[in-house]
């Protein structure tokens, strides 16, 4: 306790470790043994579970799946090819041009695209609470900021509703209240896509500004209500899950996995007409389904042990297929013939172009 | 109270000096000590009501994680017969260690349940009877063959995992009188539940593998172990960095350093430091660590290099707060017994502000600990099945793992993520009884 020279002695070790680690830390960059993955959060759920079952036939180690966002994970990947960057990519969205130009200028050149399958995005309630349904256009009128008013649809007035009734008197008379994804997240620009862009359409004159004015479109359909009827609840879906059972008469926004899990609790919302089940998503009848993609480094085949069989797990039967263990996870499969060219596409390390 | 009653009592009997009588003094002096008390009153009751309102959240907070998370230590097993048939993980009987490992082992203990429920028949059926077995249940199968290759060919009774949808039956997590469809688990399959309950097989057992395993995608399957030991490994590069350089940095602070301009900057620099957004320092690291001096993503190393960043200005703070508290008595003594200045600090004031420096160093590593934000930049948030062997290799921390949990649509990881709460915050509790007991073994009142 009472010596000195302790703490000098101390930095000799220090130095030692961190000379150490410094050189380990080139060497572990020099040759990597496990297949890294980055990107989206909505598709981190089926990624891992390819990777643990890839990891489980012993063959190669499990590789690393990182939750980063899809855009943030696209930045990682397209940074350069080498064993410090990643290999695949997850994302909830297909690459943009741009991001496909960013990648090439930074040497990744070949981009290998593999389409997965769909993840519904759902509309759901408590069953505690009273049961609607929603078309599309509702919702836009519902969350928007800005709507059409009901006298002079050509003129735009602030959302003047407040209950469901007053959107159309078919809907029963409850407080508007919506619990969905905040704006970092990829959800909400499926959101944005797949039911306001819609809804807005309904409306001629908006579905022409799309090819017009496309800023104003945009501005139109995805600025949403600030006034508390639109409720951000996070990124995370279970939370969104847990409050529409403390609160019945909300409405949540969430992916059809939570659905699937939580059938006890909650109901899937028809939207036009069509009930968010596993059928209705894969035969494309379910209005408001995405597709996911992981995207793969061509350079990196070969290089990184495994890479081309973790791609060959992710396409399988037993993976992707009707019956493969994706599906218990509440990924909606490919229809067959497309699976067959994913699977073709993989084996040939067909690169992407837009 | 009774004290200054009593001394009320004696003011009163006092002859009156001023030209009030003494009854009017007497009922004035009562009246505001009336007020007094009752201010007094008022106060200690606000006190109180803090204090309540504090523990009522804290029992609250406590209550559900523990609700929600105590069945984490219990997990469903199925005591099953299990024939290691060679025609099936070892057709060749070349006992080749590659083969064993990469064999399929879940025909093993599907065969066996089949013997349980031999009037079972059909794709339709088999397939449903089989979805109450984990997928995960085979692995333990696997590594026991790999570990003793002469089992091949034998019996063995064991108890095996079952699918997170029949443990959270069995825990009463799941509605058993809802609608069919509106289950995860048909009625067949809990008639076969039933059936292989009241047989005394399938029951709750201690949850070893929740402290054995890393991450996995079945719940029953998945552990703490790799963010336990991610998080001691990023905790043990933080305190070996930043406990020497604060404690260095302090000392020359307080004992040596100069006072002008530039240690005034230095030091509202360090106070301004311990306030900064901790997903900064994660930004920092990654330019820095990740981005200059390349070091790999995901590395305990470099979640510990980011924490030691993120800790320093406390342990500074705290080292130098240790330091002020020894009686400058000391220092002088000591100059004037003809020591050096590096003598009168080493050999009397730090050994008397160590055990302060200590519990700042510890409560530094208690936020640390917690932290999560700095670790998404460097790339700690992640899917990772292997335990750690080293700071080089890819980790991920117990707050990570909480938040990565409480995302997944599955049932069981709700209540994996209150058991990982519950893991963090007993090892919080070790880390602080750890303080307290170092402080008052060698702390010293004067």
């Amino acid at each position: 306790m009472n010596d000195a020279a302790r703490s000098p002695k101390l930095w000799l070790p220090l130095a030692a470790l961190l000379a150490v680690a410094g050189a380990s830390a080139v060497q572990a960059q020099a040759a990597r043994d496990f297949i890294n993955i980055v990107g989206s959060s909505t598709v981190y759920p089926f990624t891992t579970t390819v990777a643990e079952q890839f990891g489980r036939r012993g063959r190669f180690k499990t590789p690393k799946v990182e939750s980063t966002g899809t855009g943030g994970g696209i930045k990682l990947f397209c940074n350069g090819i080498g064993a410090q960057h990643p290999d695949v990519v997850n994302a909830s969205r297909r690459m943009k041009a741009a991001e496909l130009k960013d990648c090439a200028s930074k040497g990744v050149t070949e981009v290998v695209e593999v389409k997965v399958g769909f993840d519904g995005l759902t509309m759901g309630q408590s069953k505690k609470g009273k049961a609607f349904d929603l078309t599309r256009q509702q919702v836009y009128l519902a969350v928007a900021k800005q709507v059409p008013n009901p006298k002079n649809p050509s003129e735009l007035i602030a959302n003047p509703y407040q209950r469901w009734n007053q959107i159309d008197p078919k809907l029963p008379n409850l407080k508007i209240e919506v619990m969905g994804p905040p704006p970092t997240s990829g959800t909400r620009d499926s959101f944005h896509e797949l039911y306001l862009e819609e809804g807005c359409k309904a409306f001629d004159w908006i579905k022409a500004l799309e090819k017009a004015d496309s800023r104003r479109f945009k501005n139109i359909c995805h600025t949403i209500r600030e006034d508390g009827a639109y409720i951000e609840a996070g990124e995370n879906d279970n939370l969104i899950v847990q409050k529409l059972e403390a609160n019945p008469d909300t409405v949540g926004i969430f992916g059809f996995s939570f659905l699937e899990e939580n059938l006890d609790k909650l109901r899937g919302m028809k939207i036009e007409g069509v009930e968010p089940t596993f059928e209705s998503i894969a035969e494309g009848e379910f209005p408001a389904s995405r597709p996911l993609f992981i995207y793969a480094k061509k350079a990196h085949v070969g290089v990184i042990p495994g890479l081309q069989e973790f791609l060959n797990e992710y396409v399988s039967e037993r993976a992707a297929g009707e019956e493969g263990y994706l599906t218990d996870r509440g990924l909606v499969p490919l229809p067959e013939a497309e699976l067959a060219r994913m699977r073709a596409d993989v084996r040939n390390l067909k690169p992407f172009k837009l | 109270m009774n004290n200054t009653s009593d001394t009320a009592h004696n003011e009163a009997r006092e002859p009156a000096v001023l030209s009030r009588s003494a009854a009017e003094t007497q009922a004035l002096v009562e009246r505001s000590l009336r007020r007094r008390y009752r201010a007094e009153q008022r106060f200690q009751a606000y006190g109180m009501a803090a204090v309540l309102s504090g523990v009522v959240f804290v029992i609250f907070l406590f209550g559900t994680i523990l609700l929600q998370g105590i069945s984490v230590f219990q997990q469903s097993y199925v005591k099953l017969e299990i024939f290691y048939d060679p025609e099936v993980i070892d057709p060749t009987g070349e006992r080749d260690p590659d083969v064993l490992v990469t064999a399929n082992y879940q025909p093993l203990v599907r065969d066996a349940l089949r013997e349980r429920f031999p009037e079972v028949s059909g794709r339709r059926a088999t397939r449903e009877l089989y979805r109450i077995l984990s997928s995960a249940a085979s692995l333990d199968l696997q590594q026991r063959v790999v570990a003793n290759p002469l089992l091949i060919g034998q019996r063995e009774t064991r108890w095996v995992l079952v699918d997170d949808n029949v443990d959270m039956l069995l825990k009463g997590k799941v509605d058993r009188d809802a609608p069919e469809d509106a289950r995860r688990l048909s009625d067949e399959q809990v008639a076969w539940i039933d059936e292989l309950e009241a047989a005394g097989v399938l029951k709750l057992r201690f949850n070893r593998s929740f402290f054995s395993n890393g991450d996995s995608r079945d719940p029953e399957q998945a552990g703490v172990r790799g963010a336990l030991t991610g998080s001691l490994l990023t905790l043990l590069i933080t305190l070996l960095l930043s406990f020497p350089i604060g404690v260095g940095a302090a000392v020359y602070l307080e004992e040596f350093a100069p006072r002008n301009r530039l240690t005034d900057i230095i030091e509202v620099n360090i106070n301004n430091l311990a306030a900064v957004p901790s997903i900064v320092f994660g930004l920092l690291g990654l330019a820095v660590f990740i981005g200059f001096f390349g070091m790999p993503r995901s590395a305990p190393l470099v979640g510990g290099l980011v924490l030691t960043l993120l800790t320093l200005p406390t342990i500074i703070i705290a080292s130098r707060a240790a330091l002020k508290a020894v009686p400058p008595s000391i220092r002088e003594a000591a100059l004037g017994m003809g020591a050096s200045r590096l003598q009168m600090v080493g050999h009397h004031v730090l050994p008397l502000a160590l055990p302060g420096m200590l519990t700042g160093a510890i409560i530094g590593m208690a936020r640390a600990l917690g932290e999560s934000a700095p670790l998404l930049m460097i790339g700690m948030v992640a899917f990772i099945v292997d335990v750690p062997q080293g700071v080089m290799d890819p980790s991920t921390a117990l707050p990570v793992q909480v938040f990565l949990w409480s995302d997944l649509p599955e049932r069981g990881f709700v209540e994996r993520t209150s058991g990982a709460i519950i893991v963090l915050l007993l090892f919080l509790l070790v880390m602080n009884a750890t303080a307290v007991v170092l402080r008052n073994k060698f702390e010293k009142r004067w």
